[in-house]
């Protein structure tokens, strides 16, 4: 009598090993791609219905952190797949020797020409000033008539944050020498630096700060999702510098095929037409269907800056010494 | 005597293997910092813009801390009020009260969307800022203002009330007691109470982790952090660690240098009888100081219990499971602790009058100059090439905090010790009672009580550290402080408040279990 229960039991146990065998696979990314909000539930229920695996999301910090929390795990990490780099950082993420070649081919619908054979971008974006049209109705027309301004923004630490890092290399772009002077001008506007853009856009929205530095594809989310226009992307003299967010596959993985597999799935349309109504961001491959309504509105910059990898690499540690010392004292 | 030779090697042996693992942990990881450090790049404008940060926010804090302690401390020593005992007691309070806990609190009294800022808006005035410089003091003086008074209120005390009787009998006005009494014991008193204060905050990260950063607002604590954590350049951790030991061990040297006077011992609640201060000012103006200070202290608290109450039913899983995380290590800790100091204050009783019992002392108090974050990142530089690191943060936070406690506990146990020894010691001798049966019979149950006590402090003041884990931790194996503090870097402050309600309450049931354990049925 005692072996249908024990056949029970093996049942169970072939059962619980079957469910362990299901492959995981674990992706690093930015905080606010994994909230409830961001991409990342939708991506996990998209993938793992075609991928016959647990596909894992961790959070670790915004993206710069990101890199340097690769750093610190090495080869030990139990990341198989980093998505959220830009191109400011792949340069130095390259220099890591903890990625391998995607081997991925596609066309994308990019400004810039891509052929990184390490990292393959997944959105891209202006960064841009976001203010509400109620509270700042004449908004400044550049980044020196902000400075000049009374205006109080929040801005992101570029140690630890990709737009933190942008807009060090936007002003550098725009303003070269003069950087530091324009970096003097904007210290007294500046409420606080925060870790990541989550906190530094949550602080604005709280309304602990006119402006905040964010994308021109901000103001997307309080139109299409919560039905509300009053939020705006100032359109700077200067130009805008940009975003190219990319992710890349973890060298020391033990499932390569089930990474690969992820980043074809990330520039195939389905991940994709998740992006612009949840990253708030362009597409790196516009969708079959288009862009979703309320993204013609958005300020289209006439001027993009951006620099190459290595030049972002070269730029970034003098850049970032001037910003430490603009505002450090 | 075979008994008595075999305990003190037992007891000298035990004491020398646990101040070996204090002295591995301390200038052995100081040591692997050093040599990591010397590779190092030099440090930049902005690493000495944060030691400067690091000494203006110790200063400020120490000086606003102690200058505000004056009246209150002032006004407790001389009126007597119902609830006077228990505010005194309260001022000890912040001590087991987590630092992330009470940054919440403050932002919901201080911050923009605060208490003050919603009062100030009722009269048209611009809500107010706490982050930066301002918020970093604010919450230091949060910490230290009720330690301060404290010290201060014990120099109050100890001036014997019949001399403020002879003062009012020789018709003394509150001018000539302030001369002849008050300001000689200020002048003895206030140097050691601001040392204590500066030292404590040179090695404050938490706060400065929540309310500053920034180029402005940044720590030689912090930037440890962030050499780490954003550009994982470890040889400018290592100068950094450098830099910030040689503060910690200076400002502890400052304060070891001027008398601290003993928070500890009772007569708190003797007050002497003061005609010169007796005026309806004098009382409302004393008055209105403990109020200040009192709200100043509660509402924060208050804040805490009101907002988190509603969040603290369906709580996210990940807080739950940061929260048994957490008690797991504070209990850990908490033996670890124990079994670092007990062996420790009986070596020290047993080679009481050697030059190595006064070794010993030192090396127990050492962890006092230590920072958590030089001790982690010299355990990194380590165990890096060896093991994974990740895998050892909840390990490495276990032996660091109880590290950290370990001068607490000391404090309580070595004296309790040698009272205990020195009294019963030569009776348990010739009744040749040695090993278990003194332990059992002599030891715990006139040392329980302050075990109790050291063991509650070691829990909570590790149930609450934010330190060492924000270096190493995983993104999935955060301990409850450290869980915190994401909830609110994320802004989502009412998850955030439930679960610094649960800290709060968490800290302070592991405290009053153990020190409450202690005390039953203890004979002393």
């Amino acid at each position: 009598m005692r072996y249908p229960i024990i056949a029970a039991g093996i049942l169970a146990i072939a059962g619980a090993v079957q469910a362990r065998e299901k492959p995981e696979l674990t992706v690093y990314t930015y905080d606010s791609f994994v909230s409830d909000w961001g991409p990342g539930p939708q991506v996990e229920r998209a993938f793992e219905e075609i991928c016959d695996c647990d596909l894992k999301f961790v959070g670790a910090g915004d993206g710069a952190a990101l890199l340097a929390r690769l750093r610190l795990e090495g080869e030990r990490t139990r990341a198989d797949v980093v998505l959220g780099l830009d191109t400011n950082l792949t340069a130095t993420a390259a220099d890591t020797g903890l990625f391998a070649p995607h081997g991925v081919e596609v066309s994308f619908d990019l400004p810039v020409a891509w052929d990184d054979p390490l990292f393959l971008p997944f959105d891209w974006g202006y960064f841009a000033f976001v203010h509400d049209r109620k509270t700042v109705s004449d908004p400044p027309g550049s980044l020196r008539e902000l400075a000049e301004s009374d205006l109080k923004i929040v801005i992101q630490d570029p140690r630890s944050s990709t737009p933190g890092l942008g807009l060090l290399l936007w002003v550098k772009a725009a303003y070269g020498d003069a950087a530091p002077e324009l970096w003097e001008g904007l210290a007294d506007n500046i409420v606080t630096v925060t870790r990541g853009w989550s906190e530094a856009y949550g602080l604005f929205l709280d309304g602990e700060a006119d402006m905040v530095l964010s994308y021109t594809t901000s103001p997307a989310y309080h139109l299409i999702a919560e039905g509300d226009d009053t939020k705006a992307a100032a359109a700077f003299a200067e130009g805008h510098y940009m975003q190219v967010e990319v992710a890349g596959k973890v060298a020391s993985t033990d499932r390569p095929e089930l990474a690969e597999k992820f980043l074809r799935f990330m520039v195939s349309d389905r991940f994709q037409s998740i992006i612009p109504t949840t990253n708030w961001m362009y597409p790196a491959v516009v969708p079959a269907a288009g862009l979703p309504d309320g993204f013609e509105t958005l300020i289209r910059p006439e001027k993009a800056l951006l620099y190459g990898s290595e030049e972002a690499r070269r730029m970034r540690d003098a850049a970032l010494n001037e910003w430490l010392g603009a505002l450090g004292n | 005597m075979a008994g008595r030779a075999r305990q003190l090697n037992l007891a000298v042996g035990a004491g020398s293997a646990a101040a070996a693992v204090v002295l591995a942990l301390t200038l052995g990881t100081l040591g692997a910092v050093a040599w990591r450090a010397e590779s190092a790049a030099r440090l930049g404008p902005s690493d000495w813009a944060a030691v400067r940060f690091t000494l203006l926010q110790a200063t400020l804090s120490a000086l606003i801390s102690v200058a505000l302690a004056i009246p209150v401390a002032r006004a407790l020593a001389r009126r007597r009020f119902a609830g006077r005992g228990v505010l005194i007691t309260l001022l000890g309070a912040p001590f087991i009260l987590p630092v992330i806990v009470a940054v919440l609190g403050l932002l919901a009294v201080f911050g923009r969307a605060g208490l003050l800022s919603q009062f100030l808006g009722r009269f048209g005035l611009p809500p107010v800022q706490i982050y930066g410089l301002h918020g970093v003091v604010l919450a230091h003086v949060f910490f230290n203002l009720p330690l301060a008074t404290r010290l201060i209120l014990q120099g109050w005390l100890a001036i014997p009330a019949e001399r403020f009787r002879l003062a009012a009998s020789l018709g003394f006005s509150e001018r000539d007691v302030g001369r002849e009494l008050e300001r000689p014991m200020l002048r003895e008193v206030l140097p050691g109470a601001f040392a204590v204060i500066f030292a404590i905050c040179t090695t404050s990260f938490a706060v400065v982790l929540a309310l500053g950063g920034g180029p402005r607002a940044t720590t030689v604590e912090l930037a440890i952090y962030q050499a780490f954590r954003f550009d994982f350049d470890l040889g400018r951790a290592a100068g950094l660690a450098l830099v910030q030991f040689a503060i910690g061990a200076a400002a502890a040297g400052l304060a070891l240098r001027f008398q601290v006077p003993q928070a500890t011992g009772g007569g708190l609640d003797r007050v002497a009888g003061r005609p010169e201060a007796d005026s309806p000012g004098r009382r409302i103006a004393d008055t209105a100081w403990i109020s200040l200070a009192a709200a100043f202290l509660l509402l924060p608290l208050g804040m805490i219990v009101l907002r988190g109450a509603p969040a603290l039913f369906g709580m996210p899983p990940a807080v739950l499971a940061a929260a048994l995380r957490s008690v797991l290590v504070a209990l850990s800790s908490t033996v670890l602790a124990l079994a670092l100091a007990l062996p420790l204050a009986f070596a020290m009783w047993h080679l009481r009058g050697r030059r190595l019992a006064g070794w010993l002392e030192a090396l127990g108090y050492l962890p006092v100059a230590a920072s958590p974050l030089v001790i982690g990142t010299g355990l990194f530089i380590l165990f890096h090439p060896v093991v994974d690191p990740v895998a050892l943060a909840l390990p490495v936070t276990v032996v660091v905090n109880a590290t950290m406690s370990l001068p607490f506990a000391l404090r309580a146990l070595v004296p309790a010790v040698a009272r205990v020894e020195g009294r019963f010691g030569p009776l348990a001798d010739s009744l040749g009672m040695h090993g278990q049966a003194r332990l059992r019979h002599l030891h715990w149950p006139r040392l329980r009580r302050p075990i109790g006590f050291s063991a509650g402090l070691a829990a909570a003041l590790s149930m609450g550290d934010l330190g060492v884990i924000a270096l190493f931790a995983d993104p999935e194996q955060a301990t409850l402080p450290l869980q915190l503090y994401r909830l609110m870097a994320a802004y989502r402050m009412e998850d955030a408040a439930g679960a610094g309600l649960l800290l709060l309450v968490l800290a302070v049931a592991l405290f009053w279990l153990f020190d409450r354990g202690g005390r039953v049925n203890a004979d002393t």
